[in-house]
Parts: structure tokens; sequence; C-alpha cells
């Protein structure tokens, strides 16, 4: 079970880098905290989850190769 | 329909044609905020002849919005953009009418303005705004173009409108339910960001706009795209309907005028440092809470405060009554902080702060005061 995740905005300060995996991990809050122990200061940040392009809301059942966005709200103008 | 002319490339088109056009000219749009996202916005707009366009900004122009606020010249520096931008559209286009609203969009005034209007086309730079334009524009059920770029990305979609297919309206809050911390809240002004980008952004927006009033194609209802402007790529998010958004979602005239969009996107979690505490206590009426257990010590009988311990706050708060503002405390000031939260929840009206460095920095400091 192998999860692509591609991370936006400034959540890449904290990741360094764009697109990285997480393996075994059955649903996104499973994912969210393997997520949150690879990169901890992820944790201070609010996000929003897409799972294949949907927003999600609450926990969701993940099956293999899904690709999990992680969508920071900015407000510039 | 006045001068023909100036709109025939668009009217040539197929899709488009003269009954598209019409619509235009009777369309009513409101731009908030003539900055980055609003000016380019703006300009097309005013070219493509929406007939009615509102324009909602208190700031003036500064040398360093010209990167990219580009309607604007050296002239302007220091002028209204509201007024400044107002003037230079209507040189591009007399014919149709500009209303310069030369103030700051509050939840005092935001159910009265977007009423006027079809169509909101947000181009604001905080998150307060964002929040309020959104939950107005549920209420008064008008469509929102929403758009918002930091660095060098930038997003764009379409809020509270139908789509075809799934025939559910979404809302910012379906998207972003809550702000983000207000310490990590970073801006354009703070981080920077490419000029072009709010070119890109703003113009797709008025695009959107431009489409939702005629009716041509499919605008992003219910999809937000995000644009990293360094490698080209576009990517699309659907947003789905959430309960989680109704929380703490104001849904009537008078919770709009009640909710406290200022706490809301930047207090949750605020600390007050001890000489702010100080002030606020002496000059304004507070609620203060010991949040620590009741037989912990220093002893405090320097100001009045009442103690509820953190482990009953929830069961507590609720039967108390309180001021508008509240000031938690404990030792150090990790509890109290905490404890925002909660309170936060149940006093979603109140403005509540922690006391930084707890009561223990405040008697260092006001014993050092009194020696």
């Amino acid at each position: 079970m192998k999860i692509n995740i591609i991370v936006f905005g400034q959540l890449y300060d904290m990741t360094k880098v764009a697109q990285f995996t997480i393996n075994e991990v059955d649903n996104t809050e499973q994912l969210t905290q393997k997520i949150m122990e690879r990169f901890p200061l992820l944790s201070e940040f609010k996000f929003s989850m897409a799972v294949n392009k949907k927003i999600v809301h609450g926990n969701t059942i993940l099956n293999n190769e899904d690709i999990v966005a992680l969508l920071p709200a900015f407000s510039g103008g | 329909m006045g001068n023909k002319e100036r709109y025939a490339r668009q009217i040539l088109l197929d899709e488009f044609g003269e009954a598209a056009q019409e619509k235009l000219l009777s369309a009513k749009v409101l731009v908030i905020g003539a900055g980055g996202l609003g000016c380019p916005a703006l300009q097309y707009l005013v070219a493509a002849g929406v007939g009615n366009i509102g324009i909602v900004d208190f700031d003036v122009v500064d040398l360093t919005n010209l990167h990219r606020q580009v309607i604007y010249s050296m002239e302007d520096i220091g002028e209204f953009k509201a007024l400044a931008a107002a003037q230079k559209l209507n040189a591009l286009n007399p014919e149709i009418q500009i209303h310069s609203f030369n103030l700051q969009l509050t939840n005092k005034n935001a159910l009265e303005l977007i009423s006027g209007y079809d169509l909101v086309l947000d181009g604001s730079d905080n998150f307060a705004t964002r929040y309020l334009v959104n939950d107005t524009c549920v209420l008064l059920d008008k469509p929102l173009v929403y758009g918002a770029v930091l660095r060098f990305e930038g997003q764009v979609g379409v809020f509270n409108m139908e789509d075809n297919l799934t025939k559910y309206k979404t809302n910012y809050r379906d998207l972003f339910p809550e702000p983000p911390n207000s310490s990590l809240t970073i801006s354009c002004n703070e981080i920077g960001v490419i000029g072009v980008l709010p070119g890109i952004i703003g113009t797709m927006q008025a695009l959107e706009a431009i489409k939702i009033i005629t009716g041509i194609g499919q605008p992003l209802c219910n999809k937000i795209i995000s644009y990293n402007a360094l490698n080209n790529l576009f990517y699309d998010f659907e947003v789905m309907p959430s309960n989680i958004s109704t929380k703490l979602f104001p849904t009537t005239e008078l919770e709009i005028l009640n909710f406290n969009y200022d706490w809301f996107c930047n207090s949750i979690g605020i600390q007050i440092s001890i000489d702010e505490f100080d002030t606020l206590r002496t000059n304004e009426k507070v609620t203060i809470i010991d949040i620590r257990e009741k037989d912990e010590l220093p002893y405090i009988d320097e100001f009045s405060h009442i103690n509820i311990p953190l482990s009953e706050i929830e069961t507590c708060i609720s039967q108390i009554s309180f001021e508008n503002k509240i000031v938690v405390f404990c030792n150090s000031g990790a509890r109290s902080f905490k404890a925002l939260n909660t309170i936060n929840k149940i006093r979603p009206n109140c403005i509540s702060y922690s006391l930084k460095g707890g009561i223990e920095e405040w008697k260092k400091k006001n014993t050092r005061k009194i020696n």
C-alpha cells in the first residue's frame, strides 16, 4: 500500500520536498499521523486534504497509489 | 447597447455574440480589494463591458504595490486605491458605471454593499475579509469568484454556485473551515509575491466572472485550481460540501453582524504580554480567569479574578456571565494557552487572551515595578 503525497504553499517550507510517499496506511487519519511523524513541523499548520483531487472531510479510506494533496489556505491578494 | 464597436471582437465569437454582451452590460459586479488581484480583474471586467462595477478598498497606493498593481502610476502614490482605480477605469471605458467605495468592508456594511450586486469577486488580502465575504455571499446567495496568491502560487475558484452535474453549492468554509493560526499567517507584505502572478490569477477571476454572467463554458463551480508559477503546474481540487463548516458559520444577518471576524482569523490562541494585560485590566471591562487548580501558588489578590481549573472549564464556562474580553492565566502561560481553544469554542463572540509568561512572570515584573 503506497500513497503519494503532494504539498502546496507554505507546507513546502516544512517538508522541503514537493512530493513524497507514505506506505502502509489504510485511511487519512493514519496517513496524517505518519506524515506528522516524518515532518513534525507540519503539525503546527492547518491544511485541507484532497484524495485523488477531491477535498475530504473527516477520516477517509485510502487505496493503493492514491494521490493525496495537502493544501494550506493563504490570503494574499 | 452603446458603442458596439468596442466589443466587436468578443461579439464575433459564436459562443458569445450580442446576447452575451447584453448580459455583461446589465450585470453588476462588486470587486473587493483594488490590489494585486482586484486591479487586473477590474481592468478586464471594465474593458469587457460589465455595466455596473463596484470597487471596495480603503488603502492608498504605495510604491511597493506598483510591481503588481499595474493600473497605478507613480503619480497615484498616496492616493486612495478605490478612487485612483476608478479614474483609470473610467478613462478605459466611460460607457459603464463605476462606483468607488472608499472604505473597509466590515460585518456592519457587507450585507448592504453586497446585496446591491449580482456577483462578488474577492481580491482581498486577509482572512477576516475572506470569511466575511464568503459568509455574506452564502447568506445573500451570490456567486463568489475567489482568488488568492502567495509567493509563486495562486488559487482560483468559484463558490456558492451550483454546478450542473452535482447540483450542490460549496463555499470557502467547505475548503478551509478555519483560518490558519495567526502566528503562522503570512502575507505578501511579509513573504512576497512575484508580480505577474496576481495578474494571472486576477484575470482568471475576471474570466470566471464573465463566464458566470454570460453563461458560456463551465465556470469553476465547486472547484479550486492551484497554479504554481515556478514549474507551470496546474492542480485542480473538487470541493465537497462539509457539515464541519457549519459549526462556526454565521447563517443569519444578525449572526454575521455579531460574528467577530478579526478574532476568528487572528486571535485563536492569542497571547497578551504582561504590559498589555495591565493596560487592558485597568482601562477596560475584562473577565480574568485563573485556570490553575484551587490550591496552586502564587496566590493572587492584586486584581479581581475568578478561578476555574482547566479540568472544569468546559462545564463551568457556559454557566458564568462574562465581559466581552477574557484573559486566562496559569503559572507559565502554557495551560492557559490550551484553555483558549475551549473558551473560544464555547464563547465564540468573546475576545480571549492567554497571559504570556503566566502569573509567575507577572509577579516578577510587578515586584520589580514596586521596587
